[in-house]
């Protein structure tokens, strides 16, 4: 499914990570908390969080990381909140497991008073209201506010958000993006933003990874990337959005997305790219620095062999 | 209720194929009468793509099964070629109901997963009587098929889980056709697609509507793709429509306090959409129920420019411009 998808965070930095659906996004960011189906293997590589390895972690470590480090914000709060619990019962367990085993002992007062903070962090009106209340009682934007608000009072460094608002109405999704950007500003956090909303991303983070296909195709920062897009697919994706200006529409990337049991030779893009030549079909082309400045795109138009 | 400007224009039978007069259609659930659509009005041309924009529970939806007699309207009167078909489908005459389709958002459920394409694409013509035998059938649904894109010898026996999705809509699309209609309601036809493959459906769609001089009712909630599509739209917001407009001269005016939030929150590509945005306004707050509209204007619980008015009196229809409708009390004197 993956092939050698290469990914960095730096501290404090919000990168987007963009594609269509089926190109890995979600599995790379499971493989980084280690929650992927049981039947996944991983073939190689390593996941560098903090100077060390997370796929050779211990248990132990592992649910260190998980409780204090890094969080997930998921794409549907519906599926990701239990429904047979109070809001309050869902929001003081996190917090009692990520604060609570480390400082002080935490009384009841004192939890439930953190989590009518972080409720008023996330901007829920009638906080008291919402913390009585069963997940199917509040809308999706609030439900996803909910979710935001779990992960935030977890993670300390890292937080990963697939797909957060495709679920909601632009208005909410306007709102929510909002709202996580200042969020971890405010907190200092890395983001990783998974979406295919490119739009969305735009607004966001700093800087932009393209994926396609289980490869990452193309990497820069933000306003680079969406004005000088290098990577043929990457240039089609964009042109393929409709805009608010009116220009009409792209003829889309023909073909669709390869199997990934029997994925194609060499570059994955070449069977639906216009540019491809021999060397596409035999070897995956590497990164190549374009413009000296961390611009990278994986396509051999950019590099000699 | 119609005011008397727009009541001679839509009566129009030479320039309208499809009049909505005031429908208005509710559910009755234990929790409470849910107003989906209440009391709406609007005409689609003859060859035009009217849009109707708004986001989830604004009854959009709703007002597109409507029209297509999916649910028996509570009141108000749909007109479609100058005969009133305000009933189920149930009770239309056949003839008009060939001259209607439908294509629906999820391409997976709308079509039947043990039936081959040639069986999905083919049951329209067998009800409607209009292929008399197996080598007409098959002929007829070729030719359909290549009209959607999709070569006919490799798709006719597949079923619908071997297709992807972009498929499956084309499937879908072809199968609206069959019946040769002059309108087809488009209900949010690539919100389940990438974007690479909604810009395939999406030529295919102008194609055919140029080539059938097909009438299209867009349902979406995607300004930008509405921007690309549509030559007048409709914003509906909780029911009711708020705004109408041809399509170039809402995107560089928006007037309504509710269209400028939906506008200034589309997440965009470039900088020269990002000046088309609207200024100063932000988006805040939340749809309330569809169950207890608030009073007055449905907007002022979230409408920064509220005032004591909307509260209150419910704002009618003003003309700003030329075709360029908006029911604010901004706007009214």
């Amino acid at each position: 499914m993956l092939n050698g998808v290469n990914l960095r965070v730096g501290e404090g930095e919000k990168v987007g990570l963009i594609g269509e659906s089926g190109c890995g996004k979600t599995t790379t960011m499971k493989a980084v908390l280690r929650i992927l189906a049981s039947n996944a293997i991983i073939k190689g590589g390593c996941v560098n969080f903090k100077g060390k390895d997370v796929l050779k972690m211990g248990d132990r470590e592992l649910a260190e990381v998980r409780r204090k480090h890094i969080t997930m914000i998921f794409q549907d709060p519906t599926a990701a909140l239990n429904p047979v619990f109070k809001v309050k019962d869902m929001l003081s367990d996190v917090i009692r497991f990520s604060i609570g085993s480390s400082s002080e002992k935490l009384t009841k007062e004192k939890i439930h008073e953190m989590c009518l903070k972080v409720l008023e962090e996330v901007a829920l009106p009638d906080p008291e209201r919402v913390l009585d209340s069963y997940p199917f009682q509040l809308s999706g934007g609030m439900r996803q506010r909910i979710c935001i608000a779990m992960s935030l009072t977890a993670a300390r460094d890292l937080l990963i958000a697939d797909e957060p608002t495709t679920n909601l109405d632009v208005t909410i999704q306007d709102q929510v993006l909002r709202l996580i950007k200042n969020l971890v500003e405010e907190r200092k956090l890395s983001v990783i933003l998974i979406s295919h909303a490119l739009g969305a991303v735009r607004g966001t983070v700093d800087r932009v990874y393209v994926m396609y296909a289980g490869n990452m195709v193309e990497a820069a920062e933000t306003n680079k990337l969406f004005s000088e897009p290098l990577h043929p697919y990457t240039q089609g994706l964009l042109q393929s959005v409709p805009k608010l200006t009116g220009t009409g529409f792209s003829e889309g990337i023909r073909g669709h997305i390869p199997d990934y049991v029997n994925p194609p030779p060499g570059c994955r893009f070449h069977p639906r790219c216009d540019y491809a030549k021999e060397v596409c079909r035999k070897e995956t082309p590497p990164f190549f620095d374009v413009d000296g400045k961390g611009h990278e795109v994986a396509c051999w138009l950019y590099g000699k062999r | 209720m119609l005011a008397i400007w727009q009541k001679v224009k839509v009566m129009d039978k030479n320039e309208n194929l499809l009049v909505v007069d005031n429908l208005v259609k509710y559910f009755k659930t234990t929790f409470g009468t849910v107003r989906a659509v209440d009391g709406i009005s609007f005409a689609v041309k003859y060859g035009e793509t009217f849009g109707l924009v708004g986001e989830s529970g604004s009854g959009k939806s709703t007002t597109g099964y409507v029209i297509m007699g999916i649910y028996t309207p509570t009141s108000g009167k749909i007109i479609f070629r100058g005969e009133d078909i305000s009933v189920h489908a149930k009770k239309r005459p056949k003839h008009l109901k060939k001259d209607m389709a439908i294509v629906f958002q999820d391409p997976a459920s709308s079509l039947n997963p043990t039936k081959t394409v040639k069986e999905i694409v083919g049951l329209p013509l067998k009800v409607h009587g209009l292929v008399k035998s197996h080598e007409e059938l098959d002929k007829k649904v070729a030719s359909l098929l290549e009209a959607v894109e999709l070569p006919p010898e490799k798709f006719m026996q597949r079923r619908p889980k071997d297709l992807g999705g972009g498929e499956r809509q084309a499937i879908a699309i072809a199968r609206a056709i069959a019946t040769n209609p002059s309108f087809i309601v488009l209900d949010e036809p690539t919100s389940a697609l990438d974007v690479s493959i909604q810009a395939k459906i999406i030529r295919v769609l102008m194609r055919l509507q140029q080539e059938l001089k097909l009438s299209y009712l867009f349902i979406t909630h995607d300004l930008s793709l509405m921007r690309n599509v549509a030559s007048r739209v409709a914003i509906m917001y909780l029911a009711k429509i708020v705004e109408f407009a041809p399509t170039a001269t809402f995107f560089q005016k928006p007037l309504h306090p509710y269209t400028q939030m939906l506008l200034s929150s589309v997440p965009v590509l470039t900088d020269e959409e990002e000046k088309l945005k609207p200024k100063g306004i932000t988006s805040s707050g939340e749809v309330p129920s569809a169950i207890n509209p608030p009073p007055g204007c449905r907007f002022h619980t979230r409408c920064p420019f509220v005032t004591d008015i909307c509260k209150i009196k419910e704002p009618e229809f003003v003309m700003t411009e030329p075709d360029h409708y908006v029911a604010c009390h901004l706007y009214t004197k």
